[in-house]
């Protein structure tokens, strides 16, 4: 039995190893600044020097958008599910934020395709509203994990002074949880980053220049590696694992981030629970 | 030595204390007629009735789950914040009835402090303990001087008036309790309640917290909640004992079997079953 649960833990360690090193065999010739910096060129004749420097930009801005938009309602929304709803309606509003965690991505792409592309055209601001509705029920249901740890103590501590409920929520309850939020929400960057499907629809028909305004459709890592995938040069498919190890290497650095903050948190908050 | 008593009593009772007026000259700071509550469909507590009167230490007294902490979180709305508690009865707080759905508990609170079980301080300085709550509710001017007085009064100043900055988790267990103690004092309740505040503490922490009250009721009436006789005997006026009733259906719920003067309590008790649990035949 124990020999089982080993082999088994070492399969998963041992599928990761594998993707990971055959990422970086393919990828490596390819890693270079060019890759960051430059353009992708149209038909390129002979050896020019070209990179994915729109896909990273176009990433950044509908990544940074998307957590923009649902960081603060992840938040609100948890922080009134644990801080002031009814017990009924908490566990209802938990239910609804796991269906819309478990709803396909590309579901919420036809969606948002339907919502806002239909008539107005591809946007980077499309494309992150449907990164943000992935995040949303990630970032909603972390701050409610966290917020069940902070200690009832310190909320009747702050109450009995005769501090409003709000004014405990603000000062006392969320100060205690800004590292557990941070946490959830470098992991549900993580997640977002690599999606590819929600801007198939949404933020895919882009140039090769490099934009940061967000009311044209942006081009981005996902969607590059997918579209360089299908072309017919060898060189293209060589970015295309490059830009593969590029988003392999920022998952693995935030993933280290967030466990990071986690251990922090978590001891603070063991502090403050004594 | 102790009033002659009819009983032999399983803890003396200090009689250097003075003699208490008549109760019908005594201010009521509470009047409580008939406070029963409920948590889902389980009572906690039937027909309370009894006055708690001003600058006076009150104890609550009584074997565990008779309702003492329920009761005494009544006095401060504590228990709204209980999902399916439900009470019934009145408290009247200097003749206003502070029961009902319609009064504001934040407003209660504001005027009637509360000390826990355990020290619960805030994971912040341990000045920024006691000034954020007169901060939040508007008392800025002089922050640095009712802070000093707050602490002065916990008889905590000494200890700490050179780490003020130092976090409040860095203190012992009976000098968080102080601390919490100073935090509520200062924002200048009326009342302060305290759920058995030295359970948590050692002989000697307890004993300085015993010493606060009884230099602070001068200005401030208290509500003790404790299961130790000793400690009620040594710093309360008034003593009221909580049992549990068991009814025929087999429930169980807290009531008041008997209030009185400490010292009545402990030396001749009215009720068999408070000579009973301060004889030490049960609890």
């Amino acid at each position: 039995m124990e020999l089982l649960a080993w082999l088994a833990a070492a399969v998963a360690v041992g599928i990761l190893g594998v993707v990971v090193w055959s990422v970086a065999k393919r990828g490596a010739s390819e890693l270079n600044l060019d890759l960051l910096t430059k353009t992708p060129v149209q038909f390129a004749i002979g050896n020019v020097k070209q990179g994915l420097a729109n896909a990273f930009v176009g990433s950044i801005v509908l990544v940074g958008l998307a957590t923009a938009m649902a960081l603060p309602f992840g938040i609100l929304i948890a922080v009134y599910l644990v801080e002031f709803a009814r017990a009924s309606v908490k566990n209802g509003a938990s239910l609804v934020l796991d269906v819309l965690n478990g709803i396909p991505s590309i579901v919420i792409a036809i969606f948002v395709f339907g919502l806002l592309v239909v008539g107005h055209g591809q946007s980077g601001l499309a494309g992150s509203f449907a990164l943000a509705t992935l995040m949303l029920p990630l970032v909603a249901r972390a701050t409610m994990e966290v917020l069940a740890l902070v200690p009832d103590s310190l909320r009747e501590a702050s109450l009995a002074l005769g501090v409003p409920r709000w004014r405990t929520t603000l000062g006392v309850v969320l100060p205690q949880t800004i590292g557990g939020i941070m946490t959830g929400t470098v992991l549900a960057v993580a997640r977002i980053a690599g999606e590819t499907a929600p801007l198939l629809f949404t933020s895919s028909v882009a140039g090769t220049s490099v934009l940061w305004n967000p009311t044209q459709p942006l081009q981005s890592v996902p969607l590059s590696i997918f579209q360089l995938s299908e072309s017919p040069v060898p060189a293209d498919h060589a970015r295309a694992w490059a830009a593969a190890l590029v988003l392999l290497l920022f998952i693995l650095c935030v993933s280290l981030a967030a466990r990071w903050l986690a251990t922090r948190s978590r001891r603070k908050l063991g502090r403050a629970g004594r | 030595m102790p009033v002659s008593s009819t009983i032999e009593p399983a803890v003396r009772v200090e009689t250097k204390r003075q003699p208490l007026p008549p109760r019908e000259h005594l201010e009521a700071v509470f009047e409580i007629r008939d406070l029963t509550a409920v948590y889902g469909s389980k009572p906690a507590l039937k027909g309370v009735t009894m006055e708690v009167y001003k600058h006076l230490v009150t104890a609550v007294i009584g074997p565990s789950g008779c309702g003492k902490s329920t009761f005494i979180r009544c006095l401060n709305r504590m228990n709204d914040l209980v999902p399916h508690f439900r009470q019934s009865g009145t408290i009247r707080y200097h003749g206003q009835d502070i029961s009902g759905r319609e009064v504001d508990p934040v407003a209660v609170r504001r005027t009637i402090g509360m000390v826990f079980q355990r020290p619960n301080p805030f994971p912040k300085s341990i000045y920024e303990n006691v000034a954020w709550g007169l901060r939040v509710l508007g008392m800025k001017d002089n922050l640095s001087e009712r802070v000093e007085r707050a602490l002065t009064r916990a008889a905590l100043w000494d200890e700490v008036k050179d780490r003020l900055k130092a976090s409040a988790l860095s203190l012992s267990g009976g000098q968080q309790q102080r601390l919490c103690i100073a935090r509520a004092l200062a924002v200048e309740p009326d009342v302060v309640l305290m759920d058995e505040p030295a359970s948590a503490l050692d002989p000697i922490a307890t004993q300085a917290i015993e010493q606060l009250l009884h230099e602070l009721k001068r200005e401030y009436s208290f509500v003790i909640v404790t299961h130790n006789m000793q400690q009620a005997a040594r710093v309360a006026d008034m003593t009221a004992f909580f049992s549990i009733s068991q009814g025929a259906e087999g429930g169980r719920w807290g009531e008041l079997v008997e209030y009185d003067t400490t010292e009545k309590i402990f030396t001749a008790p009215a009720d068999p079953r408070t000579e009973d649990y301060v004889t030490g035949r049960f609890g």
